[in-house]
């Protein structure tokens, strides 16, 4: 096994564990900021509670996030010094951005929203979670530029073989972005919103916390039944991206292999890459060249037209993107059934239904991994689409020392994730309980209990 | 004068800080857990981890602006160095990893408190010492061997950066024992009274240590610190480190609350300054200068324009957040 291969697999382990928690708060931050800007207008015990349980799940998950991004921002150097060298004048500022908009918001902020409720006023409080949250979508912003970047770099040239930025501007707002932008954030936002709805799901079947997990799970249904559509729409525009600009891309998704009008879209086959084929295939006549083209006898291109060099692996992003695309049909269900069942005045009492919820918890997860991995394998053999090769952009460190780091990050985060879940399923656990009242520092309250339990979180402030 | 003979200058100095910033500031933190296992009993370790735990992440942020600011600014030497410095930098991930989530986790936990008490302490031990192996390997050049780059995985190795690996152990005790003296009061600032008085004999000859080395290292690096007439010009920087040090002893010898820090801070930051002076104008010593590294004008100009607005931004409510947390912190504070 080649440095180069073992990097790729190292790169796509600790991506794939790192994502999940930005994704995770990148929602749970603007989660958040709902409960506590209504807590704000209504001040009642139940919403502040609610903050400050899902505030424990945002530390927990937001802490693994930090410590696993920090080792994204030197993988590019360790593992890829050829990709920093030639693109590093691309890649870097737009990090660097990043960094200096988001990463030091976020983290600033943060310690104020949560060891600051005593602190500091009830708006500079909200005003903290607000900066936090800003953090995290800027941050996705600055991300998925960089990304979109290396699927159809534009606003650059080579000079002496390496990439030099010409215009900014196109390079940041490159043909992909707008859409992977917007598909990657609600895609955060329905991976939250799917937890949310599944943990207020599981204590109705337990019988516990009722008049919270009610709450909850009305914003998440509504919420998924808001953007679920829109995201399918998006997805849909971001498919018509890939097709003018990354036909090999599209091609592998849907395991086309001559280029022809009138394609059916293919819902499940084996591809045969050497034979060149599909067995097993179970089409559907004309829906291919409708979704892909919007037209009934678009033309597709197809795998045969590249030099085989060129082709990315056609399997993965193939099954991968059913599987996305799959779980998204599921979650637009799950959000059409609950609605059906709310209307009927049954939507607490289904104890079916709510263990779908259960059953979904990971499904937005899930959904955005696979969505990731059709994206970057589909752009492969390329790391940067058609200027720079894969194989090109590894660190001439030796074999050995990159399976020593794949096999010490894999103990490292089997730690993590065990304990990480652990943590999270405590927390869940302990539910929503009672949140601290809120006393001014150097304040000793005149009537400690004055605020339990009669609906108003307020002491002496 | 051409903006690409300027903007590498000003870059350097914008990561220079970056990098001083991270370690004075994560310095004092990754104290806290090289000290942990001094403390009486677990509710003193909780009460050491508390005045660093709604900062910490801000604090650790740096490197983060440091390693891409490099890769921004600086692409060539960033690949470089980290390929070279492969294991050193693992180890430092791997080490950070563990030291920043024991925050959240030894809070939660039950069972595991102590072991995540001792991954606190740990990490925090490892992650100082690679950081020393990290900045010795560079100042010694080691990444590049006769204007070649260095692919072994252990090429870095070599007494110099093993010194400064221990160095930077015991000099970030000294910053978490003065930051400790700052912010608790009782039975938890006597222990860190007690710690820092041996911490600053050390540290000093470490500083004295590191600096006598410096002539005698492959990369010349130092060259510059000893010949005529830059030794005169130069002298104010040795001169103020001196006097600091003497500053130093006397406030901790006095028990003073809030001077020691600030003083094992300008310590720090002279230390560093030196080795800085000495760099100039190499990336990676002794012949990778920082014009032969820089991204051009576009790249470097660019992420100016957004440095020269954020930075002062980030200080100012960096500030606020040290404002809101200020005094002492007792027992029971927090959210969990």
């Amino acid at each position: 096994m080649t440095a180069e291969f073992l990097s790729r697999i190292q790169f796509g382990f600790v991506m794939s564990f790192h994502i999940l928690f930005p994704a995770f708060t990148i929602g749970l931050a603007s989660w958040l900021v709902f409960l506590e800007a209504l807590w704000l207008r209504q001040r009642s015990d139940l919403l502040r509670d609610l903050y400050f349980f899902w505030m424990k799940v945002f530390a927990g998950s937001f802490g693994l996030g930090v410590v696993s991004g920090i080792v994204m921002s030197f993988q590019f150097g360790t593992n890829w010094a050829g990709l920093s060298t030639m693109a590093g004048n691309v890649l870097g500022p737009l990090l660097n951005y990043e960094v200096m908009t988001a990463f030091f918001l976020e983290a600033s902020f943060l310690g104020v929203m949560l060891f600051g409720w005593n602190r500091v006023g009830h708006r500079t409080h909200f005003l903290a979670t607000c900066m936090v949250a800003l953090g995290t979508l800027v941050s996705s912003f600055w991300i998925l530029a960089a990304n979109s970047w290396m699927q159809t770099p534009q606003g650059y040239t080579v000079v002496n073989g390496i990439i030099e930025a010409s215009n900014w501007w196109a390079a940041i707002f490159n043909p992909s972005f707008p859409t992977r932008l917007v598909h990657m954030v609600l895609a955060c936002f329905l991976s939250t919103a799917l937890v949310v709805g599944g943990v207020s799901a599981a204590y109705l079947l337990a019988g516990r916390w009722q008049d919270k997990a009610r709450l909850m799970l009305r914003c998440a249904l509504v919420f998924v039944a808001i953007v679920i559509p829109l995201q399918i729409f998006v997805g849909d525009l971001s498919g018509l991206v890939v097709r003018e600009y990354q036909p090999a891309k599209l091609a592998a998704i849907e395991a086309r292999w001559t280029t022809a009008r009138n394609v059916p879209l293919t819902l499940f086959a084996w591809p045969d890459e050497a034979a060149e084929r599909n067995d097993y295939a179970v089409d559907v006549p004309h829906l291919g060249s409708l979704i892909l083209t919007h037209s009934w006898s678009g033309e597709v291109q197809g795998l045969k037209d590249f030099p085989r060099a060129d082709r990315p692996p056609v399997a993965a992003p193939f099954f991968s993107f059913r599987i996305m695309v799959g779980l998204g049909l599921l979650m637009l269900a799950l959000a059409v059934v609950g609605l059906l069942l709310w209307w009927r005045r049954r939507l607490y009492a289904s104890r079916w239904y709510l263990r779908c919820w259960i059953a979904m918890m990971p499904a937005g997860f899930i959904a955005l991994l696979t969505g990731w991995y059709t994206a970057e394998i589909g752009r492969q053999p390329w790391v940067v689409y058609g200027v720079m090769r894969t194989v090109d952009a590894a660190s001439a460190v030796t074999a050995a020392a990159v399976m020593g780091s794949l096999i010490t990050y894999f103990v490292a985060y089997a730690i993590l994730f065990g304990f990480g879940s652990w943590y999270l399923l405590k927390v869940l656990r302990d539910g929503p309980g009672s949140a601290p009242q809120r006393f001014p520092r150097d304040m000793t309250p005149q009537r400690p209990l004055a605020g339990l339990g009669t609906g108003n979180g307020e002491n002496a402030s | 004068m051409t903006l690409a003979t300027v903007l590498p200058v000003v870059w350097f100095f914008i990561i220079g800080f970056a990098v001083m910033m991270y370690v004075l500031l994560d310095g004092f933190v990754l104290g806290i857990g090289i000290l942990s296992p001094f403390a009486d009993d677990e509710q003193q370790q909780e009460l050491m981890m508390n005045t660093a735990a709604p900062i910490w992440d801000g604090n650790e942020t740096w490197l983060v602006m440091g390693g891409v600011g490099l890769m921004a600014a600086f692409p060539k030497a960033y690949a470089l160095i980290l390929q070279a410095l492969y294991v050193p930098v693992l180890a430092l991930l791997i080490a950070l990893i563990f030291r920043g989530v024991a925050f959240e986790f030894r809070f939660r936990a039950e069972s595991s408190r102590r072991v995540w008490g001792l991954a606190f302490c740990l990490g925090s031990i490892v992650a100082a010492f690679a950081q020393g192996v990290i900045l010795g390997a560079i100042v010694e050049g080691a990444p590049l061997k006769a204007g070649q780059a260095v692919h072994g995985t252990f090429d870095w190795y070599g007494p110099f950066p093993m010194l400064t690996g221990v160095a930077l152990i015991f000099g970030y005790g000294l910053l978490g024992a003065t930051w400790l003296v700052l912010k608790t009061e009782g039975r938890p600032q006597m222990v860190a009274r007690d710690l820092a008085r041996p911490l600053m004999l050390v540290v000093i000859a470490f500083m004295g240590l590191v600096s006598a080395s410096l002539p005698f290292l492959d990369s010349r690096l130092m060259a510059r610190w000893f010949s005529w007439p830059n030794m005169l010009y130069l002298s104010p920087l040795p001169i103020a480190t001196a006097v600091v040090a003497v500053l130093l002893w006397r406030a901790v010898m006095k028990n003073r609350d809030a001077v020691p820090f600030v003083l094992a801070l300008v310590f720090f930051a002279l230390g560093f300054l030196g080795l800085v002076v000495g760099m100039w104008p190499n990336l990676v010593s002794p012949s990778l200068s920082i014009w032969d590294a820089a991204s051009p004008p576009s790249s470097q100009g660019f992420v100016l324009v957004g440095a020269v607005i954020m930075l002062p931004v980030v200080l100012l409510y960096t500030a606020y957040s040290y404002r809101v947390f200020r005094g002492k912190v007792r027992a029971g504070e927090g959210y969990h």
